[in-house]
């Protein structure tokens, strides 16, 4: 059959990348949602705040230098009475400026959310799809071990962990190792989720016909995970990464707050909030007020957006 | 004849469940020769599917093979390991599935399909493999195939889509293609073209099909040779005009006798009285003896009558009978 007529010479060409983005039904219905667009605008904000930190930061506090106890207890935007500095959102008991640790404390906050997210989802993703296409007692063990996790509170397995993680550290390493537990600890008490979301997924693709045609053409079961289920059951993990980011930054400053997270040297939101909280009953409010509401703010963005991602991606309620 | 390209021997499939062991394949033999298109037929869950699997390798446990053999171009297939056999069955069997719809990965450009499938199995190199989608577009009857090859399967439409996979089962030059069922999920404008694509497409190449299916109308416009099933038995095994026109088993005169014709002009259908036994509950002998208007004793009692290629699973066959 090869008397087709010609294409026509002229057809139009191919619409960029960009293009093809900016008419999707997925850009569509973002620009349609003014929640979505002001919560993006807001955690873009804060993403390049806490990454631009040390310019945008009118000083760094954690540099003992650039502190002056006298400065300790400003309240916002008052001189204060010995130096007569100035800080938009005050200092704390050191002196430390407000708005500079917010900023440095949401480095930290944000990085611990996104890599505990990601290695939770590294980790989820990897055993539901094994649990969904091996099936029998690989999946059983997989299975039966999320639900075991999932019988006590995530924030306990983080705490477990941390605990352990800590006794085995020695002492000097201990706060460069914090940061790195605290994201083993928030992944790993958060990968179940995605494990069961996966593995649903995995146990509807992989009855398709296109399936059992890779196998037919002798596919091995892992490029088949890999090349042609992993990528038909990735939207709604998409969904729950976002919902999972707000959890984990959450997760994180509870640990913080308890003082089994970040450490004062690095502090993050959690910990500015612990250190805050000391002082609320004395009349130092901005301390413990600000990175409060920051926090907030972040994790209520991040989470509305998750809840569009949720809408955009579901075909149900288009 | 030279070799059969296919060569079923007593092949038996068993589910064990715990109301006992199902067989929804019990001891059916065919071969299919080069360039030959066997038309396998019989109502839902006769065995044809199954059957069809068993010889892809594709059985989905706790269905599995129990007996008898399969050969695929005089090589036994059915016992070899997971690994060999994966390499053979990929080369040599190509599948047509019935959805169109699942049977492509929605998020992989079709040309891309196309080359992973000849890569796989033939020593060419990239630029060959994608020259040759190309061409096996062009000869599925895709219009522009050069500019299609990028697609995505969402942009076909569903008779469309079954073309891509025709070319798709057909890429790596198998020397058996098993269809199961290519038109049912499509509308039956379409399902003479592809039909007769798939016939000549097959011709061309000499490569032998399997054709399953429950519409006669293909059977009798495609096949060659047409294999009745039921009951995971095989009724009747014979060229298509003898068995179409002269069933010699009482099932497929029964079917034969069900299927609208407009010449017969009658007011009603025919109807085979009773339903197809449950798996869990073929009766002892001619598994068709209960709905049989000419069973007798001897069709109640094993051992049961089985099919031979021209010669239907039946004690009192009806011989040289044209259905009216």
């Amino acid at each position: 059959m090869t008397d087709h007529p010609a294409p026509p010479k002229d057809l139009p060409k191919d619409p960029s990348r960009l293009r093809i983005a900016l008419q999707s039904d997925f850009f569509y219905s973002f620009r349609r949602s003014p929640v979505a667009v002001v919560s993006a605008v807001i955690v873009l904000t804060m993403v390049l705040a806490a990454l631009f930190a040390p310019l945008i930061a009118p000083t760094n506090p954690f540099d003992p230098a650039s502190l002056n106890l006298m400065n300790g207890f400003t309240p916002p935007s008052t001189p204060n009475a010995f130096t007569g500095d100035s800080f938009v959102l005050g200092t704390d008991d050191q002196g430390r400026d407000v708005l500079s640790t917010i900023l440095y404390g949401m480095r930290i906050s944000l990085f611990v959310g996104l890599a505990a997210v990601l290695f939770a989802m590294v980790l989820g993703i990897s055993l539901g799809l094994l649990s969904g296409y091996a099936g029998g007692w690989t999946d059983t063990v997989i299975m039966r071990a999320a639900d075991v996790q999932l019988t006590f509170p995530s924030i306990l397995v983080a705490m477990l962990i941390f605990g352990v993680a800590k006794g085995v550290t020695p002492v000097e390493y201990r706060d460069q190792m914090a940061i790195w537990v605290l994201i083993v600890a928030i992944g790993l008490s958060d990968w179940v989720q995605f494990a069961r979301v996966v593995r649903g997924a995995t146990l509807v693709e992989k009855n398709k016909d296109y399936v059992a045609a890779a196998r037919l053409i002798g596919r091995r079961p892992g490029a088949i995970m890999m090349r042609h289920i992993l990528p038909n059951v990735l939207s709604p993990v998409l969904v729950i990464a976002t919902i999972s980011l707000a959890l984990a930054i959450i997760a994180e400053a509870t640990l913080s707050f308890l003082g089994v997270g970040a450490p004062p040297t690095q502090p993050s939101l959690g910990t500015l909030i612990r250190i805050g909280q000391g002082f609320l009953f004395s009349g130092e409010w901005w301390i413990l007020f600000f990175p409060a509401i920051t926090l907030l703010t972040l994790a209520l963005s991040v989470n509305l957006l998750g809840d569009w991602l949720r809408d955009a991606l579901n075909p149900r309620l288009r | 004849m030279a070799d059969p390209v296919l060569s079923i021997r007593d092949l038996t499939v068993e589910i064990p469940t715990r109301h006992g062991i199902l067989r929804p394949v019990d001891r059916v033999s065919y071969d299919i020769a080069q360039g030959e298109i066997l038309g396998v037929v019989g109502e839902s869950g006769a065995g044809k599917s199954m059957a069809g699997n068993a010889v892809i390798g594709l059985l989905t446990p706790p269905a599995h093979i129990a007996g008898g053999e399969i050969r695929l171009n005089g090589q036994r297939i059915d016992t070899l390991g997971p690994r060999a056999l994966r390499r053979l069955r990929g080369k040599d069997i190509g599948m047509v599935f019935q959805d169109p719809l699942t049977s492509l990965n929605p998020l992989i450009r079709i040309g891309d399909q196309l080359t992973e499938t000849m890569l796989t199995h033939l020593d060419i190199s990239r630029k060959e493999a994608e020259a040759r989608a190309i061409a096996a577009l062009d000869e599925v009857g895709i219009p522009g195939a050069a500019r299609r090859i990028d697609s995505y399967p969402h942009e076909f439409s569903g008779g469309m889509r079954q073309r891509v996979v025709i070319a798709l089962a057909l890429c790596a030059e198998p020397s058996l293609v098993i269809a199961d069922e290519p038109t049912t999920a499509l509308d039956v404008s379409v399902q003479a073209q592809i039909i007769a694509l798939l016939k000549r497409l097959c011709r061309e190449r000499g490569t032998a099909v399997m054709l399953i299916t429950h519409d006669m109308g293909v059977i009798a416009e495609t096949a060659d040779r047409v294999a009745v099933m039921y009951a995971g038995r095989l009724a009747e095994l014979g060229p298509v005009r003898d068995v179409l026109t002269k069933p010699q088993h009482p099932y497929t005169h029964g079917l034969m006798a069900s299927t609208p014709l407009a010449s017969r002009g009658q007011a009603r259908l025919h109807q085979i009285p009773g339903a197809m036994p449950r798996l869990d509950a073929v009766p002892d002998g001619c598994a068709f003896h209960p709905r049989c208007p000419a069973a007798q004793a001897r069709c109640t009692a094993s051992p049961r009558p089985v099919a031979q290629d021209g010669a239907a699973a039946c004690w009192f066959p009806r011989i040289k009978q044209e259905v009216s």
